[in-house]
């Protein structure tokens, strides 16, 4: 398909702008010639070209309401048409960020009510919704541990992660100044407690735990983990991307989780975009509130304010106040499901996990071979020895079937990796049609490997040569 | 509502097949200790018309302003309609980020569009595919700085965004750096004499906007030099990503890395996000830039297509050797930045002209009012500063007619007490400058 440079004839137009009803000035006298730029290298079409270029890219395209996106650890669920609607609310898109708070009162009560119910949701003392996505939430985290520390008096310069854990983290904690130590999976695929015994000493600021973990498994020893964290001074950090599983089961508060940071654009139904935005709220024990970055919403006397003065504060995150479409969304699902709709969310994400794992578990080898939550990891080794087929070639052949592929290679600790998520709005129908398809193609690698391995043959394009666009990177249209 | 298609009969025969009995079996792994016994106490549920109803009502509790004459980091520009449907395809909304870049041909093409689109604008040869908002993006490129020059010393212009030089400090003091603000000069420019005595072998980068926080362009033939004296990198924002249009770009006066936020691209002011940051660099960054980039390759018939590429400095394959923690970004406010840039073409040199002549004639209006001053004659864009005898009184007296009024420059630079930051775009009419000018002039 052509760029939509090549698309470009001089003279085209798909805008006007207003004559104006003020007078022009001579820029070259007001801003000065040498200020002023010479051209501007923008493609020229019609409004009808943009229109087809842009309809014909969304063809090539896969989104959740195409079909089942079982992405794991991205929770791809079905995203409801009313929460883009309430986003699309002039009354909120209209609003500049430092307009009066007279007349900003609904966007924070909203934000306000928001933050209440995510405390109440998880047990934790306060939420900041600063962050842009999950990944400047775990950062916001970090640099809360940090300040918490600092303000102690004690220096700690470590922090400990899972291997299973989101890449994320480790680059979190260092871009936060922090040296990483990852610290083993036990054979049943949770934190390794003799590991994190040794390692959790008064040089650690604390642990960042993935709960359900990558492997798509709750930590059975959280307790001793917390105590084991705590012992020692340390502060439980919990990556909270996977909260769809214990929704209304249980709170990480509770639980003795000292920070959480969740990913509204996937447990809350926020769309993802195509890659954002998101929005990465962190929630707080009691301790650490002091530290949470400002401004935050105080309600005196029925008016809500955004207050700046907390002297403890690790600053700012972002300008202004987090990605507010992004909480409309999320604050309508919340209203539209409630407490009840939330837990059945995640009852019905881990039936659905749970089946897939049953159904497909005497083809592909699993693991780690428990209940899992909200979704599971099956290994492609089997096909890899038997007929040299991999898991990314599995993940292709499913391309063909109209399902979007699982996450690949990942969790780093399960070799040919296959983490499948189904959550909970698909249907057992779509479950059913999907496990068929991966059971097809389990015995089509033993009947015709090299044709798993061509795949995918229906997409626009065929499989794209990663090595060259490393080895010869062109990632801007020059022209040639 | 909660969405969930199951029926009981499904619910039965998936138990049947996993092998438990109940749904709670599936939970073991809980400790029973801290299992919730009931559910969590939220505000009741609403049925889709009831929820609908009261996000309505909430919106409404706002105030849909009269007008807008705040600038100061978001801006009201118009977007053409073409934005939101191009946007609103489902195709892309509910897409996550492109890891299959078989069936994501759509969102790569146009992020490499969008990529090429930005390199022209910002006069650099590299974009990445968007970063959170201009602060952080600021913030980011500070510690890029730091981690390519192994320096320590980050020099911020008090002319960039207050907010922005606080998310700078927010990341500096994670990684230890020392942040040392540069003052401007009388013109509102940076002082490039206190620069150059600033500037040192520990400095990793040199922070300014252009134009800047009072809506001043920046002098970057003065700046250019300084910075790069003792290898430290020039690091140039911009808050109104209009202002490519009319004015030379920071990569053409030699900047090394270009950010700046890209909400004026076809994003609504949206009470301040989601936006996106726009960040370019020149060719030597491109192994460490941060962000996703999407990198145009052949598939195996030799046909043209597009990945994600460069991977190797990204979090998910390098771990805590990444160049950043980021992983989602803005796709989608990139998508409506691509389509808004697509849209205007050429036309956003007459935009960004508009734009100058609107904040003239609202700067000439208000200037020429009792007691009301110009602290700064240096040329700018559609932003400016000007003095008046009281400007939360003027504030509120807008405020009164449903207008947002200006930014209230003395709580970030106290020696301007009686300063005030206006923006006049394209949305604004004559008529409307003229009652904003009336009712301030009314002011006693």
């Amino acid at each position: 398909m052509d760029l939509i440079f090549e698309k470009s004839r001089p003279g085209r137009r798909a805008s006007e702008i207003p004559a104006g009803d003020v007078s022009p000035v001579a820029l070259s006298e007001v801003i000065g010639e040498a200020f002023l730029r010479e051209d501007i290298d923008l493609p020229e079409v019609s409004e009808l070209d943009l229109v087809r270029h842009y309809t014909a890219l969304s063809r090539r395209n896969f989104g959740v309401d195409l079909g089942f996106y079982p992405l794991g650890s991205c929770t791809m669920k079905y995203n409801p048409k009313i929460t883009e609607e309430s986003a699309k609310l002039p009354g909120f898109t209209g609003l500049h960020p430092y307009a009066p708070e007279a007349f900003s009162q609904g966007n924070l009560a909203l934000m306000d009510e928001l933050r209440r119910m995510l405390c109440e949701l998880f047990g934790m003392a306060d939420f900041t919704l600063q962050p842009s996505a999950g990944a400047q939430g775990e950062l916001t985290g970090i640099m809360i541990c940090r300040k918490y520390f600092e303000t102690k008096g004690e220096k700690r310069s470590r922090i400990l992660i899972p291997d299973a854990a989101h890449g994320t983290n480790p680059a979190s904690g260092a871009l936060c100044g922090f040296e990483t130590v990852t610290i083993p999976s036990s054979t049943e695929g949770g934190v390794d407690l003799t590991a994190l015994e040794s390692a959790m000493t008064e040089e650690v600021a604390g642990l960042m735990l993935t709960n359900p973990n990558t492997l798509g498994l709750f930590e059975k020893n959280i307790a001793d983990v917390a105590r084991i964290v705590h012992e020692r001074g340390g502060l439980l950090y919990c990556d909270g991307a996977n909260a769809n599983a214990f929704l209304g089961h249980t709170r990480p508060g509770d639980i003795g989780f000292d920070l959480i940071q969740l990913n509204l654009h996937k447990t809350f139904s926020t769309p993802h975009g195509g890659g954002g935005p998101g929005s990465g709220p962190v929630g707080v024990g009691a301790k650490l509130v002091p530290f949470l970055p400002v401004p935050r919403i105080v309600k005196i006397e029925n008016r809500y304010t955004l207050a700046e003065n907390f002297p403890d504060t690790i600053g700012r995150v972002k300008a202004f106040y987090g990605n507010f479409n992004v909480m409309v969304k999320a604050y309508t699902y919340l209203r539209l499901l409630g407490a009840a709709g939330l837990k059945r969310t995640s009852d019905m994400a881990v039936l659905n996990a749970n089946y897939i794992k049953a159904r497909l578990a005497p083809y592909f080898d699993l693991p780690y071979d428990r209940t899992c939550m909200h979704e599971c990891v099956f290994s492609g080794n089997r096909q890899v020895k038997s007929h040299g087929v991999h898991t990314l070639d599995i993940a292709k052949r499913l391309v063909d079937y109209g399902f979007h592929p699982p996450t690949i290679y990942f969790p780093l600790i399960v070799p040919e990796a296959i983490m499948i998520e189904p959550t909970e709005t698909e249907s057992k129908e779509t479950l059913d049609a999907f496990c068929d398809v991966m059971i097809a193609i389990a015995n089509e690698v033993e009947e015709n490997p090299e044709r798993v391995k061509g795949a995918p043959y229906t997409t626009p394009v065929r499989r794209l040569d990663d090595v060259l666009a490393a080895r010869k990177p062109n990632v801007c249209w020059t022209g040639k | 509502m909660d969405y969930t298609p199951h029926t009981p009969d499904d619910i039965a025969a998936m138990l049947k097949a996993i092998g438990v009995s109940r749904l709670d079996d599936l939970f073991q792994d809980i400790p029973e200790t801290y299992r919730l016994s009931g559910l969590p106490d939220l505000p009741p549920v609403l049925s889709e018309q009831e929820a609908w109803r009261h996000v309505l009502d909430l919106s409404a509790q706002n105030t849909f302003p009269a007008m807008t004459l705040m600038g100061a980091g978001a801006y009201h520009h118009y977007i053409p309609a073409v934005v939101g449907h191009m946007i609103g395809r489902s195709e892309f909304y509910t897409a996550y980020t492109p890891y299959q870049a078989e069936i994501s041909q759509g969102i790569l093409q146009a992020i490499y569009e969008y990529q090429t689109m930005i390199a022209r604008l910002t006069g650099l040869p590299v974009a990445n595919a968007s970063m959170y908002d201009g602060a952080s993006a600021m913030a980011e490129g500070a510690v890029l700085a730091g981690k390519t020059t192994n320096r320590d010393r980050i020099l911020i212009s008090r002319t960039v965004h207050p907010e922005y030089r606080r998310v700078v400090a927010t990341y500096c003091a994670a990684n230890s750096y020392t942040l040392t603000e540069i003052p401007y000069d009388a013109a509102g420019r940076v002082d490039t004499e206190e620069l150059m005595t600033a500037v040192d072998d520990r400095t990793a980068a040199v922070c300014v906007q252009s134009p800047n926080f009072f809506g001043i362009i920046e002098d970057f033939r003065a700046i250019e030099p300084v910075a790069h004296s003792t290898g430290a990198l020039l690091i140039a924002g911009f808050t109104d990503a209009t202002s490519l249009g009319l004015l030379k770009p920071a990569g053409a006066w030699g900047a090394d890395i270009v950010c700046g936020e890209g909400q004026s691209f076809g994003n609504p002011m949206n009470y301040g996000g989601p936006y996106l940051g726009i960040f370019a660099a020149t060719d030597k960054f491109l192994r460490k830039i941060p962000g996703r980039l999407s990198g145009m390759t052949v598939d195996l018939d030799g046909n043209r297509g597009f990945v994600l590429t460069l991977q190797a400095r990204e979090q998910h394959i390098r771990r805590e050797k990444a160049t950043s923690n980021i992983c989602t970004n803005e796709a989608l406010c990139a998508l409506a930045a691509s389509v808004y840039l697509v849209s205007l073409g050429k036309n956003l040199r007459n935009l960004a002209e508009l734009n100058v002549y609107k904040a003239l004639y609202l700067k000439e209006k208000l200037a020429a009012l009792p007691g009301w001053e110009a602290p700064f004659t240096s040329p700018g864009y559609n932003e400016f500063v000007l003095t008046c005898p009281d400007p939360g009184r003027v504030n509120a007296a807008w405020q009164d007619a449903g207008i947002v009024g200006g930014y209230v420059l003395s709580k970030d630079y106290p020696e301007l007490p009686k300063g005030l930051l206006l923006c006049g775009t394209e949305m604004l009419s004559k008529n409307d400058i003229d009652r904003a000018a009336a009712i301030a002039a009314a002011v006693r």
